[in-house]
């Protein structure tokens, strides 16, 4: 019998294991197997040890520059000026263009979100295209998102030119992914009994879906939408493309008039002078855009520690 | 739906709706036009850069784009296989420190950490994911690169052994490869917790130890998946434009030393196009072509994933 020599094999090697544990030898290979351990747990470590050098250098780096001149006064480029020189426009326009991201990305990912969960066939040849596309979409490299900015949004079709409302339209596109998969984790986690329970009280699927299954799900969206800024918060490359002014003294007009800049370009921007004075603003830049998204992503972890639902 | 009252007193009640909900088939169609919006954009993308490259490929045949030589846009000199080797450059250094990185880390979390440790150490993989790519490039230029010019062993044999300068792809590989062991380390532990418990708990009855319960049972159980995470993280690497933008330099040259100056496809399209080039110039349209050929690259490798995950998906699940 097969499960038979099966059992013998088990019965073996456990007598083994438990001979050499008795006769003082340890288990097998058990230096081998702690050196391992300690190789996994140092893969971790490097990451973490990382991460907090970026921060610490970013702010030792960045030190003599971290004073309220960084948040209020506009970027100077003239030498002379760099001790006063600020980031107020760049930090203006990436506060704008989050905002027009916000308002575009957030009803067209729930939506496509409440579609693919809750109405979609997933037998249909129609929604495995879709959820193809959403996988590829979502690493698809940034910069190529900023080739269809330039050609279709700042030029072309639409033709908005070098406004906020470009850059906001270019990254909600990008990130747009990453708030239709969020999004349906949330909508997936709400139990099934839920929506059961509201169609056999007589309400259609829709209904169901407005009052029952989005309220409940709607901490899990905020915190993958939030996450979702985040990321958005800090690209540049796509940016670049639309023509984001690297030196912009003035805070954007509107959403669709005037030039813009925002603070990872003028990270960039500074990083790329010769002189070692913009270093120093740069690494400020970096703590300061760092700084925000922290707290976004504490923000993002406390909603979704406060609001989460039990059943 | 409602039952309807005549059909109750029947061996099989019917059950249909008491009039059609057109209001509801509206909005059932608007959120089919926001989950196709993807296909959209996914065809705007493929549009966007097939018309320019098109005109590209007027001027410059197949054949000369795609060859050994100078890359030199502004003097006519179109030999991509520069910029195409920069970006391999960077990406195999990259690849050196994540891919060992990434695995680790992965076996930690599915097979050493405990639910505290795991809980501790999940949202600050995630962090140093989201940290702006801006900022790995700076501390790149100006942590890493002076670093790397005082320990750099000179003992090293021919080229080799020249220090790097203030760009170089090694440094600008080494921080990548950083960056990316959160990507890998993420997408393999899935398909490692999907190994199935009672794998792990035979191997354990059998007398194995971790070591070989992780590398004979977990990894191979989970080929797939950290397959899938190994090509995710190259085509992430790729794609990456701002940390080798400002690290890495823009000497498009053919070379794999790590000490040398490298420019990249992403690279040379974000220095190229600054949103003031002028359209319908052959400056504007080798961007759309450096692009679709990035694009191609990184589609291939996002199709080999999305599969590869399918297949690990459907192994367990």
């Amino acid at each position: 019998m097969k499960s038979s020599a099966h059992n013998r094999v088990a019965q073996d090697s456990a007598r083994d294991v438990t001979d050499r544990l008795l006769s003082g030898g340890g288990r097998p290979g058990a230096v081998k197997s702690a050196v391992f351990q300690a190789a996994v747990l140092s893969c971790v470590l490097i990451a973490i040890v990382t991460l907090l050098a970026v921060i610490g250098w970013a702010i030792v780096a960045g030190w003599d520059r971290l004073d309220l001149n960084l948040l209020t006064q506009m970027p100077s480029g003239m030498r002379s000026r760099l001790q006063t020189s600020g980031l107020q426009s760049a930090i203006v326009g990436s506060l704008m263009v989050m905002a027009g991201l916000a308002v575009t990305v957030l009803p067209l990912g729930i939506a496509a979100a409440v579609f693919l969960e809750e109405f979609a066939d997933q037998e249909r040849w129609y929604t495995r295209v879709i959820e193809v596309s959403v996988q590829n979409l979502a690493a698809v490299p940034s910069i190529v998102f900023g080739i269809l900015g330039l050609a279709f949004i700042m030029r072309g079709p639409l033709s908005f030119g070098s406004v906020v409302y470009t850059g906001s339209l270019t990254l909600a596109l990008l990130v747009l992914p990453t708030v239709i998969v969020t999004s349906r984790e949330a909508i997936r986690s709400v139990p099934n009994s839920i929506r059961l329970g509201s169609m056999a009280l007589g309400a259609t699927r829709w209904r169901t879906v407005w009052h029952q299954v989005l309220p409940v799900s709607i901490p899990g969206i905020i915190t993958g939408a939030i996450l979702a800024l985040s990321r958005a918060i800090g690209e540049a490359a796509p940016l670049i493309m639309i023509g984001t002014a690297t030196f912009v003294t003035f805070n954007p007009a509107g959403f669709f008039e005037g030039r813009f800049t925002v603070l990872p370009v003028q990270i960039y921007y500074w990083s790329s002078q010769a002189n070692d004075d913009f270093h120093v603003l740069a690494a400020a830049g970096v703590i300061v855009l760092i700084a925000m998204l922290l707290s976004l992503n504490s923000f993002a972890i406390w909603v979704r520690a406060r609001a989460s639902t039990d059943y | 739906m409602t039952v309807s009252p005549t059909a109750s007193s029947a061996a099989t009640p019917i059950l249909r709706a008491t009039r059609p909900r057109w209001g509801e088939q509206v909005i059932v169609g608007g959120l089919f036009v926001a989950a196709a919006f993807s296909v959209l954009v996914t065809g705007a993308i493929i549009a966007a850069l097939l018309g320019p490259s098109l005109e590209f490929f007027a001027q410059i045949s197949f054949a000369e784009f795609l060859r050994k030589g100078i890359w030199a846009p502004r003097q006519g000199e179109f030999a991509v296989f520069n910029l195409v080797a920069g970006t391999l450059n960077v990406t195999m250094y990259a690849l050196i420190v994540a891919i060992p990185g990434g695995l680790g880390a992965a076996v930690w979390l599915s097979e050493y950490a405990g639910p505290g440790a795991r809980k501790t150490v999940k949202p600050i993989l995630e962090v140093l994911e989201g940290v702006p790519t801006v900022a790995y490039g700076l501390f790149a230029y100006l942590f890493v690169t002076p670093i790397l010019q005082r320990i750099w062993p000179t003992f090293l044999p021919g080229a080799l052994g020249e220090p790097p300068g203030i760009f170089s792809s090694g440094a600008a590989g080494l921080v990548m490869g950083i960056m990316l062991i959160p990507t890998i380390a993420s997408v393999s532990e899935d398909a490692m917790r999907a190994v199935p418990s009672g794998m792990r708990q035979a191997a354990y009855g059998l007398g194995a130890n971790r070591l070989q319960v992780a590398t004979k049972v977990v990894v191979p159980g989970a080929l797939s998946g950290i397959m899938a995470a190994f090509v995710l993280g190259v085509s992430r690497g790729i794609g990456e434009t701002m940390l080798v933008l400002i690290a890495a330099g823009a000497t498009a040259q053919f070379t794999l030393l790590p000490n040398e100056s490298v420019q990249t496809m992403t690279a040379f399209i974000a220095r190229t196009a600054t949103g003031d080039i002028a359209t319908g110039t052959m400056d504007y349209y080798v961007i759309f072509a450096v692009g679709a050929l990035l694009f191609v690259f990184t589609f291939t490798m996002n199709m080999a994933t999305i599969a590869l995950v399918r297949r690990f998906r459907e192994t367990y699940e």
